[in-house]
């Protein structure tokens, strides 16, 4: 990570679902204006991780952290109980796994996030709608049927839209799980470039069972297994010459 | 585990045992040849070398396809692109082969220069180099690989000592340039196939290690 700016970064991270520890002292730098993509075995804590970075573990009780994870430049401790959750969520916004729209309009799925912090200036959500649609590739596709339901877009076009909603609120970071597992493979290339274009202006953070995805669209790759950080590097690294035998078992497919 | 992905390359592996039997028999073959003066030991060569020239393509097209269809990574890309690296080494050592059987070939319709002395050491150390780097592939073996590019040097050096023999000769008595001219290229030959052993051997230590050591010394990093 030489020469590269810290936009965020875990420190000895640990996490807990009730008594079940999913995390164990995981310390990972992110680059600014990077990718960085996390693989690993299902339940190896990569989405886990991703979730602690917007305290979507917060909606559930008995879930504890413990650790650190500071935001730059501010170094603001994302994880703090003394953080409050819904700032952080307009820093770092997060796209799911499957596409979730609102069940409203493709203009009001953009607008919800900023309704909700009080801006209800036409001409401001006018101008954020079209930046973030544009952002997400999605404005050509969509710009004369600002009005219609989310739900009749194609899955591909949804999951652009719930793009361009976490991007209506201008993030530092995002986060995507597994972004694109929904998605037929035009889809999920047009996603793919998408976040090459995203990264000019955001620091990503992926988690993604494809390990080609990974190895295409990643800067940096961070490979996890039963909550802990066991190696990360530069993509080029872990995909051509990694340095520990588990990773090189996962990522030829000799696992187990 | 990916098996079709090991079965790829588990034959890729076989079709390089063969190639590399082939090399060894087409050197061996062509320096004998000169030993014994036997014409139709050296035409051997020729049928030995179409062989080994459609196992370099049946090769490459193996490794081609196992890279679309499985996508390999880590070391299972460095074995692929190692294999497709170390194939064109072996087929230049075959054509080798063939530029020395045509050498024997046109010295055997002459009489003998002189006795071999130097030259079957060379030749005995190029034969071992050969054999010990494709050990080392097999066996991911890089002290070997290393061994195998010490061992250059040697030849580098008794290669040198023969020409400046076979030059004296030269002087001496000019009726001997057409031989003398004809084994130097044969002692050039065996020093091309040393260097060929030897650049298997870096590949090796590639495949092993995952760093680059060709022209290491012109490299930033060095």
């Amino acid at each position: 990570m030489v020469g590269e700016k810290i936009k965020a970064e875990s420190i000895n991270l640990n996490f807990w679902y009730g008594t079940v520890q999913a995390l164990k002292n995981v310390n990972l730098k992110i680059a600014e204006k990077k990718v960085t993509a996390l693989i690993g075995p299902s339940g190896c804590g990569k989405t886990t991780f991703l979730r602690c970075f917007n305290r979507m573990h917060d909606l559930y009780p008995n879930n504890r952290y413990e650790g650190e994870i500071f935001l730059y430049p501010d170094k603001v401790n994302i994880v703090s109980p003394h953080v409050d959750p819904i700032e952080i969520r307009m820093r770092i916004g997060m796209v799911f796994q499957k596409p979730n729209p609102f069940p409203k309009t493709i203009y009001e799925n953009i607008a919800y996030g900023l309704r909700v912090r009080g801006i209800n200036n036409k001409k401001v959500l006018d101008e954020v709608v079209e930046r973030s649609l544009k952002g997400a590739a999605l404005w050509d596709e969509v710009k004369d049927k600002l009005n219609k339901l989310a739900f009749e877009l194609s899955g591909g076009q949804q999951q652009r839209l719930c793009i361009a909603r976490a991007l209506a609120t201008d993030p530092e970071i995002l986060l995507f799980d597994e972004p694109t597992s929904a998605l037929d493979p035009i889809a999920t290339g047009r996603i793919e470039e998408l976040i090459e274009e995203l990264k000019e202006k955001v620091t990503i953070l992926i988690v993604t069972h494809n390990m080609q995805q990974a190895a295409r669209i990643s800067d940096y790759t961070g490979f996890m297994m039963l909550g802990e950080l066991i190696e990360f590097d530069t993509t080029d690294k872990i995909f051509t010459n990694p340095s520990k035998k588990l990773t090189e078992d996962y990522v030829t497919g000799r696992f187990g | 585990m990916d098996h079709q992905l090991d079965q790829d390359i588990e034959r890729i592996k076989n079709l390089i045992v063969l190639m590399e039997d082939n090399v060894e028999r087409a050197i061996f073959n062509a320096f004998k040849s000169l030993m014994e003066r036997d014409d139709a030991l050296a035409q051997k060569v020729f049928e030995l070398e179409r062989e080994i020239n459609s196992l370099d393509v049946e090769i490459d097209e193996d490794c081609i396809k196992t890279i679309a269809l499985r996508q390999p990574v880590a070391g299972d890309l460095r074995f692929i692109i190692t294999a497709m690296k170390i194939t064109s080494d072996l087929e230049r050592i075959g054509d080798l082969a063939v530029n020395m059987a045509e050498r024997v070939i046109e010295l055997n319709e002459e009489p003998p220069l002189k006795p071999y002395i130097d030259l079957p050491k060379v030749f005995e150390i190029v034969r071992l180099m050969v054999r010990d780097s494709l050990r080392a592939f097999f066996e991911k073996n890089t002290d070997i690989a290393y061994k195998v590019i010490k061992e250059d040097d040697k030849v580098d050096k008794l290669t040198e000592q023969i020409g400046n023999e076979l030059t004296l000769f030269m002087i001496k008595d000019p009726t001997t340039i057409n031989r003398a001219t004809k084994i130097s290229f044969l002692t050039k030959y065996l020093e091309r196939i040393a260097d060929h052993a030897e650049n298997i051997a870096r590949s090796v230590i590639y495949l092993v290690e995952g760093k680059i050591i060709r022209h290491a010394h012109q490299s930033k990093s060095s």
